[in-house]
């Protein structure tokens, strides 16, 4: 990707010094960290794309993940803004009096519980996301020598996945216990956006788990080491995303009631 | 990619991730869906002005309103915003940036099928009982929120939701592909600068697509909720509906319109982004000059996207906003008057006093500045909430948003077909063929006097009051068996609607001459040279061309040296510099500060 605004200096070729077996691929080590080239002013963006070196697939996913949370964001601003309007509706009934429908649903307690095996699981997917990227196990892996990578990663993912499905366990008995104090998605204003809310959230956190599950199952199948690391690495902001908005979310139900 | 040269019909046409045959796919649908718009708008045409045509009695009125949506419904989703955007999106970005394939060839495929989906789901909800959704493309709430409120609110709404739905899933998936592809598939040299406005145009229209339908699939969710699951966020407490009076929560159906309309207005500018960056560079192209003022395009182009998400509260002057919002809304919608007039003026500049060269996709980009021009000048009008509050919901309406949006998009549409079809038709077995000329001037120009004769006398009688959705102007009773006040004023506009009648079954059929000329040409059209147009941009690149070319390993590598539309006049006339050919003279100045480096 030309990263420049302005074309200065795009027009130039570079030189190629055949002479000194520099065929134009880059010559020699160090790697030039800031263009991601062999040195030597080899710039990878001057590549066609789909030659432009080893994470040019991952940065690629990278963002189309973001842009998606992007969207997806919208989704929920959409959904937090409705709460505020019908939180602050209210009418006249026939006798003219000012009428005020809006219940605030207390949250259940094992929420904050939640929120806090959330944010930890938040802890082990970047755990498990850094141990993709770990250099010399990634030149072990690319040597041949195992697969100390997928070894290293795979007990993070198990935990975030566990963490997951306890996240999704607590949100049920929560919904369960509104449900005994009988305040349903149909009860009140506020029921309707806690269930919604927490619900919608719910559906994200499920796809998220099947997403470590693909991840999971992909460190065992796939061979390739870029495919294994944008799954995690893909799965991983994902999942930061989704914990990052329940403590908004959880925010907002607990104290913007 | 590979599945070009299959023999298997089925890989080659249908489980395919080449970005080129998904384009196609797109406009094929796009195609299909334009058709049975148009078909339903020409009956509704004709029910106006003859009830008792060809049926021996009126259509019901809610079935008129089931066509009436209908027609919205699918020209503006399935025709405006999947044509230009999934389509020549498709077909030409990935060329038009240097890139090989777009970001997400898989993602790419899901979105077009879900799209089809979504249109099969819309159509079918014409036969479920109680036919399809009657609540035009807005569906406000409480009717649409309460199944039992009328015909077409039940089932047929449910199918109308989950097909708009489906269609912003796939809409929003299509637009991170977009947006990941210009982003990070750009060949070497082609800096953001040098991206041609058609690029641009796509850019800016991926991303409303992607703070838009996101917000729209937001506010169908709440409706569903609110139709099947008791709850009620449009639905205000004591609403009688049907007979049933409705006890829930303080519920808002003005909130829907703030929700649908931030999604709405925007869809719009999806729909009409790409056409002004092609109307940008068919000018320049045809008429050999530099887009007059390019960066200032870009910035026009940014502009309206930008302003496009702050002024949807112009939809809903009359539904009971603060007058003072009323004033914000009116003022940022005014706005985007300053960017839209700077856009032609850019257009008049480029072509002012060059010679250009008329062909017939460069007649249909002058069409679109003509167009763009008298439908944009009611925007200023329609934007004043006072004159709003007369002109809401009438046909004045109708005829701003046919002129700029529709018929605008249209031609757009049409130049873009006449400019590319040689990219559409080329094989590895030979080159592309261009459509008719002739016949694509006697097209143009049939379809410039026929957009007019429709859309401008709607203007008229929009102002004498005719209003939107109204299944029938005559022998609307009143009190004692005379004609209601209503159907008086009415009546006086039947001799104007007559004529838009004629005027609408002309324009149709000088479509057909469009149509024989794309079947014509996809067979027996001439051959076209590589860059036919003399064009600058990267899909007449010799290696992009033709079309399905090389397996996508051996394309070599393209480099861009210079921004597009660069034209030098020498002693033997015009010479074009596509982007992708070095410039001698500024390699050896290069070559000098290179060997100047320091080892």
């Amino acid at each position: 990707m030309p990263a420049i605004i302005t074309p200065n200096k795009t027009d130039q070729e570079r030189k190629r010094r055949l002479e000194d077996h520099d065929g134009g691929s880059g010559r020699r080590p160090p790697t030039d960290k800031r263009t991601g080239g062999g040195g030597d002013g080899d710039n990878w963006n001057d590549r066609s794309h789909g030659r432009r070196g080893p994470y040019e697939r991952l940065h690629r996913y990278r963002m189309g993940i973001f842009f998606a949370l992007a969207s997806d964001l919208m989704f929920f601003v959409a959904i937090v803004s409705t709460f505020f309007v019908n939180q602050s509706a209210s009418h006249l009934n026939v006798y003219n009096h000012f009428v005020d429908t809006w219940v605030p649903t207390v949250i259940p307690p094992i929420l904050w519980l939640n929120t806090v095996v959330l944010l930890i699981s938040s802890g082990t997917i970047e755990m498990a996301r850094r141990t993709m990227f770990h250099e010399t196990d990634v030149m072990d892996e690319w040597l041949g020598l195992g697969k100390p990578i997928t070894r290293r990663a795979l007990p993070w993912l198990s935990a975030t996945i566990v963490l997951g499905f306890l996240f999704l366990a607590g949100q049920w008995i929560a919904w369960r216990q509104l449900a005994s104090q009988h305040v349903f998605f149909r009860t009140n204003q506020s029921s309707h956006f806690f269930y919604l809310i927490t619900g919608v959230h719910a559906v994200h956190l499920f796809i998220g788990i099947a997403a470590l599950i693909a991840a999971f199952t992909g460190l065992y199948v796939s061979r390739q080491l870029e495919n294994r690391q944008i799954l995690v690495d893909s799965t991983a902001w994902y999942w930061h995303a989704m914990g990052l908005l329940w403590l908004f979310l959880f925010t907002l139900l607990a104290f913007f009631q | 990619m590979t599945s070009i040269r299959s023999k298997n019909f089925f890989k080659t046409y249908i489980a395919t991730t080449d970005h080129r045959t998904i384009g196609i796919q797109y406009l094929v649908l796009a195609l299909i869906s334009v058709a049975i718009g148009t078909l339903l708008s020409l009956l509704m045409r004709i029910h106006l002005v003859w009830p008792t045509w060809p049926l021996s009695h009126p259509i019901l009125p809610e079935d008129y309103l089931a066509i009436v949506t209908i027609h919205g419904t699918i020209m503006l989703f399935f025709v405006l915003t999947t044509a230009p955007q999934a389509g020549f999106g498709n077909l030409i970005l990935p060329a038009q940036i240097g890139a090989r394939s777009m970001a997400f060839p898989v993602l790419n495929a899901s979105s077009f099928w879900l799209t089809a989906t979504a249109l099969l789901i819309l159509l079918s909800s014409t036969f479920v009982p109680g036919g399809a959704a009657i609540s035009g493309w807005t569906a406000y709430p409480p009717l649409s929120a309460v199944p039992g409120a009328g015909p077409g609110q039940g089932l047929g709404m449910d199918l109308w939701l989950v097909s708009i739905a489906l269609f912003a899933i796939a809409t929003t998936a299509s637009s991170i592909n977009t947006l990941t592809t210009i982003i990070r598939n750009r060949c070497h040299g082609m800096t953001w600068e040098r991206l041609p406005l058609t690029v641009w145009g796509w850019f800016t229209a991926a991303i409303l697509s992607l703070i838009a339908f996101s917000v729209v699939l937001a506010a169908i969710l709440l409706l569903l909720c609110d139709r099947h699951a008791g709850t009620s966020f449009f639905v205000p407490n004591g609403d009688l509906v049907s007979g049933v009076i409705h006890h829930g929560g303080d519920g808002s159906p003005l909130l829907w319109l703030h929700l649908f309309w931030f999604f709405g207005h925007p869809e719009v500018y999806i729909a009409i982004l790409p056409g002004l960056g092609l109307t940008s560079m068919l000018l320049a192209n045809f008429s050999h000059r530099k887009v007059f003022a390019y960066r200032t395009m870009i910035t026009t182009t940014l502009l309206i996207g930008f302003l496009g998400i702050l002024l949807w509260g112009h939809h809903m002057f009359v539904a009971g906003l603060n007058p003072f919002v009323s004033s914000a809304f009116s003022i940022s919608t005014t706005a985007i008057a300053l960017p839209a007039s700077a856009k032609v003026l850019s257009w008049l500049a480029t072509i002012w006093r060059s010679k250009p060269q008329y062909t017939t996709a460069m007649l249909f980009s002058l069409g679109f500045v003509s167009l763009f021009v008298t439908g944009g000048l009611t925007g200023p009008i329609l934007a004043q909430p006072i004159l709003d509050e007369y002109l809401h919901n009438t046909f004045f309406v109708v005829a701003h948003f046919h002129l700029i949006m529709a018929m605008a998009g249209v031609f757009a549409l049409y130049a873009a077909t006449y400019y590319w079809f040689p990219l559409i038709t080329a094989t590895t077995k030979h080159p592309g063929r261009l459509m008719s000329e002739p016949l694509g001037h006697l097209h143009f120009w049939l379809t410039l006097i026929g957009a007019y004769a429709v859309f401008l006398p709607m203007h008229l009688t929009g102002l004498a009051g005719e209003p939107r959705h109204y299944a029938q102007l005559t022998g609307i009773p009143g009190p004692g068996g005379s004609l209601s006040p209503t159907g008086l004023l009415l009546a006086q506009t039947i001799p104007l609607n007559l004529h838009i009648t004629y005027a609408a079954i002309f324009l149709a059929t000088a479509q057909l001459l469009f149509l024989f000329n794309l079947f014509r040409s996809l067979r027996k059209g001439q051959f076209a040279t590589s860059n036919p147009w003399r064009a600058t941009t990267l899909e007449w690149h010799p290696a992009m061309n033709p079309f399905p070319p090389i397996p996508a390993s051996d394309i070599p590598v393209i480099t861009v040296h210079r921004a597009p539309c660069h034209y030098e006049s020498t002693a033997n006339g015009d010479t074009s510099l596509p982007q992708w050919t070095s410039d001698p003279v500024s390699q050896i100045s290069i070559e000098d500060t290179t060997n100047a480096k320091p080892e």
